[in-house]
């Protein structure tokens, strides 16, 4: 049996189905990361006065401004992967979702060396609550982070295939994959400046 | 597949992608600026969230595509925003009460 409305719009939603569930799930993720952002809030109030900010001075701002700028820049190749299905464009979509996987790629490396710095320095979790929520927040979004490598990564090379058979399906899981990774993206935008600047 | 005047369509697409792509590299360093400026904790919490606001607009706006997007999405992204905002008031809110508790 076919699985309804790949393509086509539902009736009485007005979208397909797939578009219509990612938007769902990233609702949720909203929550998810808002309960975070929460305890953030209260963490910080719960410290003494100017601590948070203090605390958060062992990071590295160029770095962090560096992986935001890579961050957006997949955003950017992600929209343009999609576009150039939209072009009927396939060697373009192969070449913008590789960079996309470069980008994403460079941003776990930075993070990397981000928190091998932290951890030489003997930084933990556990040595204050706001590298307690650091460490949750910025793990939580790395997870995310790779979770999206992986999809991406099955649409570049084995899901591709696709592209033969079904363009049109595969032009709109494209555009799902896309919605999730500009989340991402968009969620860094907002731990940045909470984590590294304020 | 894409007729003639999709492409056209998609074609002044990317340009506003690439548009927003630098707005949102511009906001980047004018954050990291802003942050250096000798002003109070409360005034850089709001100038940097502000800041945050427009380029995570314009990410949602443009490259997930919520300007055009049918009233359904938007009304699932209401509801959800709702929800946030709730998430956001109570530790606050606990405060307040414990201030005025003393």
């Amino acid at each position: 049996m076919e699985i309804p409305y790949t393509v086509e719009e539902r009736p009485d939603t007005g979208l397909y189905n797939a578009k219509l569930g990612i938007w769902l799930f990233l609702a949720s993720e909203v929550m998810l990361f808002g309960g975070l952002f929460s305890a953030y809030i209260f963490l910080r109030f719960g410290a003494p006065v100017g601590a948070f900010h203090e605390w958060g001075l062992e990071l590295n701002i160029p770095l962090a401004t560096f992986n935001t700028l890579i961050l957006i820049t997949s955003s950017v190749t992600m929209v343009m992967s999609w576009a150039s299905l939209k072009l009927n464009e396939f060697k373009k979509y192969k070449l913008y979702m590789g960079l996309t996987l470069l980008c994403a790629l460079g941003f776990l490396i930075i993070k990397y060396i981000e928190y091998t710095a932290k951890f030489d320095h003997h930084i933990y979790p556990s040595t204050n609550t706001f590298y307690a929520i650091y460490f949750t927040l910025t793990g939580l979004h790395g997870l995310h982070i790779i979770g999206g490598m992986i999809v991406l990564y099955y649409f570049w090379m084995p899901g591709s295939k696709m592209w033969n058979s079904k363009p049109e399906q595969f032009t709109n899981r494209i555009e799902i994959a896309g919605l999730y990774w500009h989340f991402v993206d968009l969620v860094w935008i907002f731990l940045f400046p909470i984590l590294y600047l304020l | 597949m894409s007729s003639g005047h999709d492409t056209i369509d998609i074609q002044s697409h990317i340009k506003v992608y690439m548009t927003v792509f630098a707005a949102l590299a511009v906001l980047t360093v004018v954050t990291v600026a802003a942050s250096y400026l000798d002003i109070s904790t409360g005034e850089a919490i709001l100038l940097a969230l502000t800041i945050a606001s427009i380029k995570g607009s314009l990410v949602a706006g443009y490259f997930m595509h919520l300007i055009s997007e049918k009233a359904l999405i938007t009304w699932i992204l209401m509801l959800t925003a709702g929800f946030f905002f709730v998430l956001m008031f109570i530790p606050m809110a606990s405060f307040i009460d414990q201030a005025q508790l003393g």
